[in-house]
């Protein structure tokens, strides 16, 4: 195969993506490249396909036109769970945990091994699966809670429980979806803390609209308007863009 | 309490003691063969309770369909046993000798192919799990890949139970038509009319009954019974876990259809006949209502359930024929709006916490100072 002029090899590549519900564009001919260990936060207004661009990726939404390359692989034409086992995690934006279930059991769960039906009929709770669940629920603080149950945990402590449960997974693109959304102040500093250590060795795509948050962890942000790219390069660049003062940050 | 290495925790141990005390020995010490068995009627859908438990209580999968499964079990055992009964000696006097009588009504003159493996006690037994099983397999397939579910999976449920009814009745010179399969006699060769005959099969059906109990306490202690439960919560985050939804659903599906069949089965042995009153809609919704009574999370639940709602079924029908299914809807809305866990929901919230005191107390007399940590991890 000819490389030559092609661009370096992108852990994600999204070109010219468009979703559209009933004529209406959510997605417009979207193109953006993710590279390896790189953290990106997509911001934009209410409305602007920011949810829709992570629901494509993760297979959750299929793509009207456009292609998602992950690692050289075609994400459009997966199902969800091959897109996981591809090595793509995605942290919903209202904490999705089980909460019939214990915390080591969510995380438990999460551990990438005995994903089939035969597999897991066979699973052994071995000392790797505790040694793991032990060193994830100590980076999400609930060390001492791995024994309760997921329905009495608080918002934030749910939020983590989720994050933990991606962490476990060890995806290569981790993708978070309002991390920090209905955080106290102190828990949104601790999940900071903990996303700048999680995101070490893997590429990070985040949706926020917390400002101070998103200046803290990005290395490249994508303004996203009317399902299109309206700005992209680093906050510095973004912030002063004329374009995007207007329809975004000046409000 | 969660990480428990034991099979069963002390709650549960109890209960499996209990069950197998009353089952074992108290109603056979204590009831005249005719009740007994009935008590071995009651308990086939015992079996179609657990697959429930399983498949609804933890899957969150309503079916409403588990005649269906119950039927076919229940029709591939009549199958056997009516050959056996058909033989060319006993239907010599038919225009086809040694065919099922009602062929014979309905002028076949030779066996229908789908009826010659029957033939063989071996393949039957095979058969009574398999047929069900891959039927089960096709409509959860069908259903499931297409993120079919719900309230909408219930009703199509529904509807192959109504499909199953209509099939049955009206393919009379090949399955017996509304009278279903009758006049069954032997099991290889042994006449299970007898008196003592019901009461090993009563013996036979118990231990039945508890070979499933323990494959399906097993299934739910397994992480596959873990991921039913994470499923019925939060269908999204099992699939963006990396399982495909779909496919634990069919298997749990398949193994309440499974469960269902060994019940029917059982049920032509007991009753002796197998008709399509066993299969369709309002016997498959009052499965369901065993289910919910018993309480759907529990396994024993189902057992008790099945076996208290239907000796209230015979008692107050005894008495008050047409009041029946009035009591019968009304004890179905009742526990749903009052008790959604059923009688074990009562017993864990009201009965249990009352015991644990108990033994606590008694416990800790002897002032060894030791607290009772009953929830302490086994790890």
């Amino acid at each position: 195969m000819l490389i030559g002029h092609q661009p370096k090899d992108f852990l994600l590549a999204v070109s010219g993506l468009t979703v559209s519900f009933d004529g209406f564009k959510a997605v417009n001919d979207l193109s953006f490249y993710v590279e390896d260990n790189e953290i990106r936060v997509i911001i934009g207004p209410n409305g602007a396909g920011k949810t829709t661009v992570l629901d494509l990726i993760c297979g959750k939404t299929k793509a009207t036109s456009g292609s998602i390359q992950f690692r050289g692989q075609e994400l459009t034409k997966l199902r969800e769970n091959e897109i996981v086992q591809a090595g793509v995690g995605r942290k919903f934006q209202t904490p999705s945990v089980f909460e019939d279930l214990t915390v080591f059991e969510n995380l438990e769960i999460s551990f990438p091994r005995g994903r089939t039906v035969f597999g897991s009929l066979t699973f052994q709770r071995d000392a790797t699966v505790k040694e793991r669940v032990e060193e994830v629920a100590e980076m999400i603080f609930l060390k001492d809670r791995l024994h309760t149950y997921a329905d009495q945990l608080s918002h934030g402590q749910k939020q983590w429980l989720e994050i933990g449960m991606l962490l476990i997974q060890d995806p290569d693109l981790l993708m978070l979806d309002e991390p920090v959304a209905g955080m106290s102040v102190s828990e949104r500093a601790k999940t900071a803390e903990l996303l700048n250590r999680i995101i070490k060795g893997r590429s990070v795509l985040v949706i926020e609209h917390d400002m101070k948050f998103v200046e803290d962890i990005a290395h490249k942000v994508t303004v996203l308007h009317q399902g299109q790219i309206l700005s992209e390069g680093t906050m510095e660049h973004v912030k002063n863009d004329p374009k995007v003062i207007e329809v975004y940050l000046g409000h | 309490m969660i990480i428990n290495s034991r099979f069963f925790n002390r709650t549960e141990l109890i209960g499996f003691v209990a069950l197998a005390l009353l089952l074992f020995v108290i109603l056979p010490l204590s009831l005249d063969i005719f009740r007994l068995n009935l008590v071995a009627k009651y308990l086939t859908y015992a079996f179609v309770g657990i697959g429930l438990v399983l498949c609804w209580g933890y899957g969150g999968i309503l079916s409403l369909g588990q005649g269906v499964f119950f039927g076919l079990g229940g029709y591939c055992m009549a199958m056997y046993l009516k050959l056996e009964a058909s033989s060319v000696e006993n239907t010599k006097i038919q225009s086809t000798p040694g065919i099922p009588d009602f062929m014979d009504w309905n002028q076949l003159t030779q066996l229908p192919f789908f009826w010659k493996p029957f033939h063989s006690f071996p393949i039957t037994l095979i058969a009574i799990m398999l047929v069900p099983g891959i039927f089960a397999f096709i409509i959860g397939a069908a259903m499931f890949k297409r993120r079919v579910g719900g309230v909408y999976f219930a009703i199509i449920t529904q509807a192959i139970a109504a499909i199953m009814t209509i099939l049955i009745v009206g393919q009379q010179g090949y399955t017996g038509g509304i009278n279903g399969i009758t006049d069954l006699r032997t099991l290889h060769g042994w006449d299970i009319r007898t008196d003592h005959a019901k009461f090993i099969l009563y013996f036979v059906e118990v231990v039945l009954l508890f070979a499933c109990i323990i494959a399906a306490q097993f299934i739910r202690l397994t992480k596959l019974g873990r991921i039913l439960v994470a499923m019925r919560e939060q269908e999204d985050r099992v699939r963006f876990s990396g399982y495909s939804v779909a496919n634990f659903k069919i298997f749990a599906f398949c193994a309440a259809a499974i469960f269902a069949a060994i019940g029917g089965a059982m049920f032509t042995l007991e009753v002796g006949f197998m008709s399509p009153s066993f299969v369709g809609i309002v016997p498959s919704i009052e499965m369901v209502i065993y289910t919910a009574v018993g309480g759907r999370m529990s396994i024993f639940g189902a057992v008790w359930g099945s076996l208290l709602v239907n000796f209230a079924k015979t008692s107050l029908s005894e008495s008050f024929p047409q009041l029946w299914l009035f009591g019968l809807g009304a004890l179905f809305i009742a526990v749903v709006l009052a008790f959604p866990n059923g009688l074990s929901g009562i017993w864990q919230d009201y009965v249990q916490p009352h015991i644990d005191r108990l033994l606590a107390s008694r416990k800790s007399k002897p002032g060894n100072g030791f607290p009772v940590t009953d929830g302490a991890p086994a790890e």
